[in-house]
């Protein structure tokens, strides 16, 4: 028997009651070794930040390594590792800032290498379920040259997905709508 | 394999396993991002069309929670935060979280949020005239058991007045957060309350396309569970999305 799966709701105007939790903005121990800020601005369709909104982030380390139940790839080596990071926002101006370690490559079922890339989540009043985006990093070239998902994007849009290199780490908005929106993904 | 050559069901635990891609939902489950009578969405729905995400490790897999804030023991009781009790009615709210085969998901955390009794929640954006109570946050987290099972102690929030358009209010809810065991089954979604009289008149309740889907975010009233002389019980099983068919059907 196959049940359907509930239905999401916005996570509404009061989220900051029950999700946010100290330290959530960090995917690893501040200290880490070779430790990133991943930061940007997410906008909406008027250009104007957005004050209002919980930003969930999941990767792998620099090995491939997952911190999930099954430590797929093997225990990572960082210690403290996370690779989940909850960054919440009541009233804020729109940025989000959180630590974490530049993931690395990964293969995929189909055999092709996928590209660092870090999944991302987007809950916010108005959004009746979440915005799922992926952030990849501008600098990894080669690598975005061949990931199997960046294929499937339009190259003047592939841009929107690029965290570029900034002081102490790397830099990515998120705009929901206009002429920059951002690529946004269905599971 | 089977005699007959056809790769088998898979068959797995959920708790053990990670399924090599997890079921896409069937359409009208999930509410549409844009939806004028939710006025907020205008600005905030992605105009452009949606780009399919192939299932790899990232999305199979999800934050363990070794790694998350723990659950202390009276996270699960809203009603025992504070010096005092609430004001309202006391509630039992329980369920148990499963995947879309019906498997439960056993240690998954479960985290909630909602306003007090009169409707009016502990935060500073909520400007509702109703008063605060100093005996309720409003927040709450439970870890699963063996059966997939969680519950809470609080009280029946009340519904709360908005802007969205004229005497606009909603219906009462609790908000609820599921991490599961898979970026692809996050979860967060509204609880409510059986025969409600604002269900008609709210957009967001009435964003989901499907009637019967809408229908499963209605808790049960349950006198089995209800504790005597002590408080009621409304009753929430929570579907994630479950394995989906061997990678062979999902057409790329
Ligand atoms: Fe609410």
């Amino acid at each position: 028997m196959i049940f359907p799966s509930t239905a999401g709701q916005t996570v509404g105007p009061y989220f900051a009651i029950g999700l946010p939790w100290s330290e959530g903005s960090h995917a690893v121990a501040p200290g880490t070794a070779g430790a990133i800020t991943l930061r940007g601005v997410i906008y909406d369709g008027a250009g104007k930040p957005i004050p209002d909104f919980l930003l969930e982030t999941w990767q792998a380390d620099p090995a491939g390594r997952f911190a999930d139940l099954h430590g797929h790839g093997g225990p990572s080596e960082i210690v403290g590792f996370r690779g989940f990071a909850r960054v919440g926002h009541e009233d804020g101006d729109g940025s989000f800032e959180l630590l974490t370690v530049k993931p690395g490559p990964l293969a995929t079922a189909s055999g092709t290498i996928a590209a660092p890339h870090i999944d991302v989540s987007l809950f916010a009043r108005g959004l009746l379920h979440r915005c799922v985006t992926r952030f990849y990093f501008a600098d990894e070239e080669a690598a975005n040259a061949v990931d199997p998902v960046l294929a499937t994007v339009s190259p003047e849009r592939r841009e929107t997905l690029l965290a570029k290199p900034a002081e102490g780490g790397y830099e990515i908005d998120i705009h929901l709508q206009g002429p920059e929106e951002t690529v946004f993904f269905a599971l | 394999m089977t005699d007959s050559g056809a790769t088998p069901r898979q068959i797995y635990d959920p708790v053990s396993e990670t399924p090599s891609s997890y079921v896409r939902e069937a359409p009208g489950i999930q509410p549409p991002l844009d939806f004028p009578e939710y006025k907020s969405t205008a600005l905030r729905h992605p105009k452009q069309p949606l780009i399919y995400l192939p299932q790899n490790i990232t999305e199979l897999t999800g934050p363990a929670l070794g790694s998350l804030a723990p659950v202390g023991d009276l996270d699960n009781d809203l009603t025992r935060q504070h010096g005092g009790a609430p004001i309202g009615e006391r509630t039992v709210v329980f369920g148990r979280v499963l995947d879309t085969e019906g498997k439960p998901l056993r240690n998954t955390m479960v985290e909630i949020w909602q306003a007090n009794a009169s409707g009016r929640y502990r935060h500073r954006w909520d400007r509702f005239p109703a008063p605060l109570d100093p005996n309720f946050s409003g927040a709450g987290r439970a870890i699963t058991d063996d059966e997939g099972r969680y519950r809470f102690v609080t009280i029946k929030p009340g519904p709360y007045p908005w802007g969205n358009h004229y005497n606009a209010w909603r219906p009462a809810h609790i908000h609820f957060s599921l991490l599961g065991r898979a970026f692809t089954q996050r979860l967060v979604t509204q609880m409510y309350f059986p025969g409600d009289p604002l269900f008609r008149y709210d957009p967001i309740f009435n964003s989901i396309p499907d009637a019967a889907a809408r229908k499963r975010l209605v808790s049960r009233f349950s006198i089995q569970d209800t504790e005597p002389d002590w408080a009621l019980a409304y009753e929430f099983d929570i579907y994630l999305r479950g394995p989906g068919a061997t990678p062979f059907e999902e057409a790329l």
